[in-house]
């Protein structure tokens, strides 16, 4: 049992480190080129310092960093996400994987500007670490190993009290499977998640089993001009509600209001990529959900943290009223839903529920089924199926377990298939490339492998955020339109925001000189929103410099070849060519 | 002329999901919608057979007209 004190230093920012090799702990100061940065800016530059772009992502030579955003910690609204960091298990790039839930607020309260993760254990043995104002302890743990992440967040709750942070994996995580994900503690002591990029397994190869945050007494955030912060928090929040997206759409109708846009548009991704609409959509529509929930006594909307005006997370209830899930997103609905063709929210909700327990990305594994179901290792649309499978299979780790853990594009060569939705070996979101080309060249150019969040082309293509709808069926401006949503995406995952200040952001004109100002009151600097762009760019170059040193090339800025065949009900097809996808990286 | 509309999200209340209904002919997209009085500043994505069209796009027999509010966000 190792302790490092923090506590000398009250007031200053610190960078946490874990050293599991030889299970000690440190606290360094920040250095000069990091104070600046926070989030995925940070987590992407001391991933890309540190980190042999060659490693296998589960030895000893990965790091997993967590950092929250520059603005997390403070009472601004939405600015609660934590990044996570590393060399991705599942796509062998540099991965950002962002998160909500109460974590990040805690370790920027503690003064934690970032916390890395490097080396292994020797032996079998398992740890638990714990983090507060007094540093950071490793403390073998026994009593949790093979438990599910409910139960890891009860029991932490038991032990540390009923406010502890936890971020934490699942069996599927132990188990190093490629669709892990990282679990982080919500307001209601449920689930948000590290989703993307199978972090859940590095943790599981560091032997961590749980992190887990107590923020008693912590030093909190020092703001250099609390007044100005105010006044310009206050001017954020106003944009938010006043945004339409942002201030009644996301709150009325969840995510999942995206159901029924993006089948009109036809590209709502169902039968594994094969069409662009779904019969069955309206059973599994935004506007459906709302009103079973409301019927069924759960919320129809709900913050995943404290500070969160926008609240597009929801509570679903079963029939009797029982909670099956929250956070129910447009994602999960839509690849199970559609894509895998299971149709209704009953049997989507218990899957989302059970693959927040044992610890797997809901898009990937959602994706996954797909691809098995194409296979013939299931049927089309059978959800008590799926059920069995996860909880069955996947949860404890049988061979066929072992196999759709290890995601899409590995399920496609083991069974032969083509029509296989992965870049970069990541399972492609719940848009069609063909019909909604903006987000497709996110898909192909991101640093993240297929990734909407790295780019949501989406606003822009069907409804015209940033100032005018840019055709989803035309190749005009698509590589224009996903450029500047990208790096305006680094800017959200590097401040901390939810990803859906984007909108705000993007249309209402008080809403970025807001950003910056809370930035200027915060750390007493004076950055204009120029810099905030060149953050953006700086950090992509970063992260693209980190993925040519690992061996990508531009050739696989690519999306899969099946592609090219039409998608009703457009006769869409994906006809941008290598050198116009490659345009991407003029900057 | 004959035309479906469907209505989403918020544009439901009080009106209706889907329906049959009788336009003049050469109608614009943009009358259509003034006709459900709905104001073209609610408006956030409107599809007249799966595609985007400009509001003074004449419309034809048989077409299906999608409406939705400013709605973003997956
Ligand atoms: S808008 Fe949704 S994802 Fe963002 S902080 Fe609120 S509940 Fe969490």
């Amino acid at each position: 049992m190792m302790a490092h004190t923090l506590a000398k230093e009250k007031n200053m920012d610190k960078i946490l480190r874990v050293n599991m090799s030889n299970l000690s702990t440190s606290s360094e100061n920040v250095p000069a080129e990091w104070a600046g940065l926070g989030g995925r800016a940070l987590t992407s530059t001391i991933v890309a310092k540190e980190v042999i772009p060659t490693c296998h992502p589960l030895g000893k030579n990965n790091k997993l960093v967590f950092a929250p955003g520059m603005l997390s910690g403070t009472a601004a609204a939405n600015t609660g996400r934590l990044s996570a960091g590393a060399k991705s298990p599942l796509t062998g790039t540099i991965k950002e994987s962002n998160v909500g839930g109460t974590a990040a607020q805690m370790f920027a309260r503690l003064g934690i500007k970032a916390m890395i993760i490097e080396g292994l254990p020797t032996g079998d043995a398992w740890y638990g670490v714990h983090v507060s104002k007094d540093g950071v302890v490793i403390t073998e743990e026994t009593e949790l190993i093979g438990k599910g992440n409910f139960a890891v967040v009860e029991a932490l709750e038991l032990r540390f009290g009923k406010k502890t942070g936890v971020l934490s994996i699942g069996t599927a995580g132990e188990m190093r499977m490629l669709t892990s994900n990282i679990s982080v503690k919500d307001t209601d002591s449920k689930i948000r998640s590290h989703g993307r990029g199978g972090l859940g397994a590095l943790m599981g190869s560091k032997k961590i089993k749980f992190i887990a945050i107590d923020d008693t007494a912590a030093p909190g955030i020092t703001l250099a001009d609390p007044d100005k912060f105010k006044e310009a928090a206050r001017i954020f929040a106003k944009a938010l509600i006043s945004h339409p997206a942002t201030g009644e759409g996301l709150p009325t109708f969840g995510t999942a209001e995206m159901v029924n846009i993006v089948n009109a548009a036809g590209g709502l991704p169902t039968r594994n990529f094969t069409y662009g609409q779904f019969e069955g959509r309206e059973n599994i529509s935004g506007e459906t959900m709302r009103e079973t929930i409301i019927e069924r006594g759960g919320k129809p909307k709900h913050g995943c943290q404290s500070g969160c005006i926008i609240q597009c997370s929801q509570v679903y209830n079963d029939k009797d009223g029982n909670y099956v899930t929250s956070g129910l997103e447009y994602e999960t609905i839509e690849l199970m839903g559609a894509n895998a063709c299971v149709g209704n929210l009953d049997d989507i909700a218990a899957a989302d529920y059970v693959m927040d327990d044992i610890g797997v990305d809901s898009i990937e594994t959602a994706v996954t089924f797909g691809v098995a179901m194409e296979a013939g290792v299931l049927p089309f649309g059978d959800g008590k199926e799926v059920l069995r499978i996860l909880t069955d299979e996947i949860g404890r780790g049988t061979p066929l377990g072992r196999i759709l853990g290890s995601g899409a594009g590995n399920v496609g060569k083991i069974y032969g298939i083509t029509r296989v939705p992965v870049v970069k070996n990541q399972g492609i979101p719940a848009y069609d490339p063909r019909s909604i080309k903006g987000i497709g060249i996110t898909y192909a150019t991101s640093t993240m492998g297929a990734d909407h969040t790295a780019g949501y082309a989406v606003g822009t293509n069907l409804m015209g955020v940033g100032g005018g709808i840019v055709d989803p069926l035309k190749k005009d401006g698509q590589v224009d339109l996903s450029r500047h949503v990208q790096i305006a995406a680094i800017m959200l995952d590097s401040l901390g925001l939810c990803l859906f200040v984007g909108f705000p952001a993007a249309d209402v004109p008080t809403c970025v000189p807001s950003l910056i100002d809370m930035l200027n009151a915060r750390f007493g600097l004076e950055l204009t929103p120029e810099w905030i762009g060149g953050l953006g760019m700086t950090t992509l170059k970063t992260e693209r410099a980190f993925n040519i040193a690992a061996g990508f090339t531009n050739i696989h800025d690519r999306l899969p070849e099946f592609f090219e065949e039409p998608l009703l009900p457009h006769n869409a097809v994906w006809d941008f060519t290598g050198d116009e996808i490659d345009e991407f990286w003029n900057f | 002329m004959n035309l479906t509309i469907q209505l989403f999200a918020t544009f439901r209340n009080n009106r209706f999901k889907e329906a049959q209904m009788q336009f003049a002919d050469a109608i614009t997209l943009g009358q259509v919608i003034a006709e459900l009085e709905i104001t073209i500043g609610e408006v956030g994505m409107v599809l007249v057979n799966g595609r985007h069209a400009p509001m003074d796009q004449e419309l034809s027999d048989g077409q299906l007209v999608a409406l939705f509010p400013m709605l973003s966000g997956g």
